[in-house]
C-alpha cells in the first residue's frame, strides 16, 4: 500500500517534469529556430528600408514598409478596442455583474473569441465591399479591432472581478456615487490587469495575418492614408516563405524575429508601467 | 431614552433571494452614545446594519421592506438621495479596506467627493481627522505612501479618520476590532468612547465582553429576530427574554 502510494507519488513528478520540458522545450525551440535561421539575414538595411525592385528575387531592400505597417495597424485597432471595450467591462461590473444582459454579453464575447480569424477577415471584407472601401489601414483596422475585442473585454472583466466587494463598499459608505467609485476606486485597483488585457489583445492583433489578408492588403510603401493598403509583419513572413528563394526564405524568419521582439518589447514595458502604476493597489 | 430617537427602525424585514435574514424588526436607537447589537453570528447583526446606510441594496438579490427614520425622516422614501445619507451615516467595516491610494488621500476621499476640500484647506483636513483617529503621530511623515502598507492595526484607524472625515452623524461599526490584535483593539475601543460624545454608533459584536465595556444601550437579535433592546445595564443584569439570560450565560450561541 506504502508502496503504490510512493509509486503515484514518482509517476505524478514525472508527468510534470515532462509537461514543463515539453512547454519549455518547444518555447526554446520556436525561438531557437527563428533565431538560428532569422539572424544572419537581420541586418540594418532591413529595419529601415522599403523594399526595392527584386527585393523578393533576393536583392536589395527591407522591411520597414511591413514593421511600421503593423505597427498603425495593431495600434490603431488596440486602440479602437480599447473604446468599446472598457465601457463594457465597466459595465458588466458596475452595473449589471450578474444580470442576464451580462451573462449574454459574456457569452457573446467566448463565442468571439474563437472564431477563427479568417472569418473576421471574411466579414471585414463584406463590410468594406458593402461600405465602398478596398483593402486599405482602415479596413485592417477595423477587422482587427474585431479579433481584439473580445479579448480584451474578457480580460478587463476578470481584471475587474479580481476587486473585493468590500472596497468597493467602502467607496459606496463615504457618500461616492457608483461613478466615482469606478473611477477613483474600481479602475486604480484593477489597473495592472487592465493593462494586461490591452497588451494580450495588441499581442494577438499585431499576429495575425488571416484577418488583415484581404481587408489591409500589402504594399511595399510605406502607410500613408488610411484608405491605402498597408503592409504587416505577418503577411511579410508568408510572403517571403512563399517565395523559392532560399535567401527570401531566410528573411521571412528575421521578420517573424521582429515581429517577436516587437511583442516582446510592448510586454516589457507594460510590465514596467504597471509596477509604477499600481504602487497603492491594495493587495 | 427621553429624547426623541435618532434612528427608528419600523418592520424591518429583509430577504436574500428566498432566504428571510431579518424578521419584521423594530427598534430604535437614541441619540449619541453606543448602542451595542449582539447576537450569535449569522443571526443578521451585519445585515442590520447595512440597511441603516443603504449598502445593503448594492448586493444583488436582496429585497427590503419596511421603514427606518433617520431624525424622523424615511431613509427608504422615494427620491431619497442615497449618497447623501450613506454621508450622513458612516461605516467602520469589520476588515479594514483602505483603498488603492495614499494615506493623505484616502482620508481626503469624501471630502473631495462632497466638495469640502480646497487646496488651503486639504493639509488640515488631514491631520485633523487623523489626530481624531489617533494616527497622526505614527503617519505624519509618510502621509504620501501607499495606504496598504500600514499594519493592519493602522489601518483600521485610518478608516475611522476617512469615515470621521466627511463629518457623519452616525456611526456604523461592524465588529470593528475583529481582524486586529488586542492593542489595536483596544484603541480602537478608546476612539469609540470617546466619539460617542457626540455621535450616535451602533456597534456590532459578539464579544460580549465588549459590549458590556462600551454599550449604553443593547439590542439583542437572534435568527433574524429581535429578542430584546434596552438601557445596557438591564439587558446585562436583568434580561426580560430567558433566551438573552441563555446567551448571555453562554448556554445558546
Ligand atoms: N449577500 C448575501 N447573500 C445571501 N445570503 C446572505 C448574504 N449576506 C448574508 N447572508 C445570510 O444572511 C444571514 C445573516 O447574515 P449577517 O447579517 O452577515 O449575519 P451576522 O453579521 O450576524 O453574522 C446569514 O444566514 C447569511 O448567511
Ligand atoms: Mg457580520
Amino acid at each position: 500500500m506504502k508502496k503504490l502510494r510512493h509509486l503515484e507519488e514518482h509517476v505524478f513528478r514525472f508527468l510534470m517534469w515532462l509537461s514543463l520540458l515539453v512547454v519549455l522545450g518547444s518555447l526554446m525551440l520556436i525561438l531557437g529556430t527563428m533565431l538560428w535561421r532569422g539572424l544572419p539575414s537581420l541586418s540594418l538595411t532591413m529595419l529601415t528600408q522599403i523594399p526595392k525592385g527584386g527585393y523578393y528575387l533576393g536583392e536589395e531592400g527591407g522591411i520597414l514598409n511591413a514593421i511600421v505597417g503593423s505597427l498603425c495597424l495593431a495600434s490603431g485597432a488596440t486602440a479602437f478596442a480599447w473604446l468599446f471595450s472598457l465601457p463594457v467591462a465597466i459595465y458588466l461590473h458596475g452595473y449589471a455583474s450578474r444580470s442576464r444582459t451580462a451573462h449574454l454579453i459574456r457569452l457573446a464575447m467566448d463565442v468571439l473569441w474563437g472564431v477563427p480569424s479568417i472569418v473576421y477577415g471574411a466579414f471585414g471584407f463584406i463590410i468594406m465591399l458593402w461600405l465602398g472601401l478596398r483593402a486599405s489601414l482602415l479596413g485592417g483596422i477595423i477587422a482587427l479591432a474585431c479579433l481584439e475585442l473580445p479579448i480584451m473585454v474578457r480580460g478587463m472583466d476578470e481584471a475587474l472581478g479580481t476587486v473585493p466587494p468590500a472596497l468597493r463598499e467602502a467607496s459606496y459608505a463615504l457618500g461616492a456615487t457608483r461613478f466615482e467609485t469606478t473611477i477613483k476606486v474600481l479602475l486604480r485597483q484593477a489597473v495592472a490587469g487592465l493593462l494586461t488585457a490591452v497588451l494580450l489583445a495588441f499581442g494577438r492583433g499585431i499576429g495575425d495575418a488571416a484577418s488583415v489578408l484581404f481587408t489591409a492588403g500589402y504594399t511595399d510603401r510605406l502607410p500613408d492614408s488610411l484608405f491605402r493598403p498597408v503592409a504587416s509583419l505577418p503577411l511579410a513572413v508568408f510572403f517571403q516563405l512563399a517565395t523559392p528563394f532560399p535567401a527570401v526564405q531566410q528573411r521571412a524568419y528575421a521578420a517573424g524575429l521582429v515581429l517577436t521582439v516587437i511583442v516582446l518589447a510592448v510586454s516589457v514595458m507594460a510590465r514596467w508601467l504597471s509596477r509604477h502604476l499600481t504602487r497603492h493597489v491594495v493587495r | 431614552m427621553d429624547e426623541r430617537p435618532h434612528i427608528e427602525i419600523q418592520n424591518l424585514s429583509v430577504w436574500y433571494g428566498e432566504q428571510r435574514a431579518l424578521k419584521d424588526i423594530s427598534v430604535a436607537f437614541p441619540a449619541r452614545g453606543i448602542t451595542a447589537v449582539i447576537g450569535p453570528s449569522g443571526c443578521g447583526k451585519t445585515t442590520l446594519l447595512k440597511s441603516i446606510n443603504r449598502l445593503l441594496e448594492t448586493s444583488d438579490n436582496v429585497r427590503i421592506s419596511g421603514r427606518i427614520l433617520l431624525d424622523g425622516a424615511d431613509i427608504y422614501a422615494p427620491g431619497v438621495d442615497v449618497t447623501e445619507i450613506r454621508t450622513r451615516v458612516g461605516l467602520l467595516a469589520s476588515k479594514p479596506f483602505p483603498l488603492p491610494m495614499s494615506i493623505y488621500d484616502n482620508v481626503l476621499y469624501g471630502p473631495r467627493i462632497h466638495g469640502l476640500c480646497r487646496r488651503d484647506n486639504a493639509d488640515a483636513i488631514v491631520e485633523r481627522y487623523l489626530r481624531a483617529a489617533d494616527l497622526w503621530e505614527e503617519v505624519r511623515e509618510r502621509l504620501q505612501t501607499p495606504a496598504h502598507a500600514l499594519s493592519t492595526g493602522q489601518q483600521q484607524r485610518l478608516c475611522l479618520a476617512r469615515a470621521l472625515a466627511v463629518e457623519p452623524e452616525v456611526l456604523l461599526c461592524d465588529e470593528p476590532t475583529a481582524a486586529l490584535d488586542p492593542i489595536s483593539a483596544q484603541r480602537i475601543e478608546d476612539l469609540l468612547r470617546g466619539l460617542k460624545r457626540h455621535m450616535t454608533i451602533v456597534l456590532v459584536t459578539h464579544i460580549l465582553r465588549q459590549a458590556r465595556r462600551l454599550a449604553d444601550y443593547v439590542v439583542f437579535l437572534w435568527l433574524g429576530e429581535l429578542v430584546e433592546a434596552g438601557p445596557a445595564e438591564q439587558v446585562f443584569n436583568n434580561p426580560l427574554s430567558e433566551r438573552t439570560r441563555a446567551y448571555l450565560m453562554g448556554d445558546i450561541g
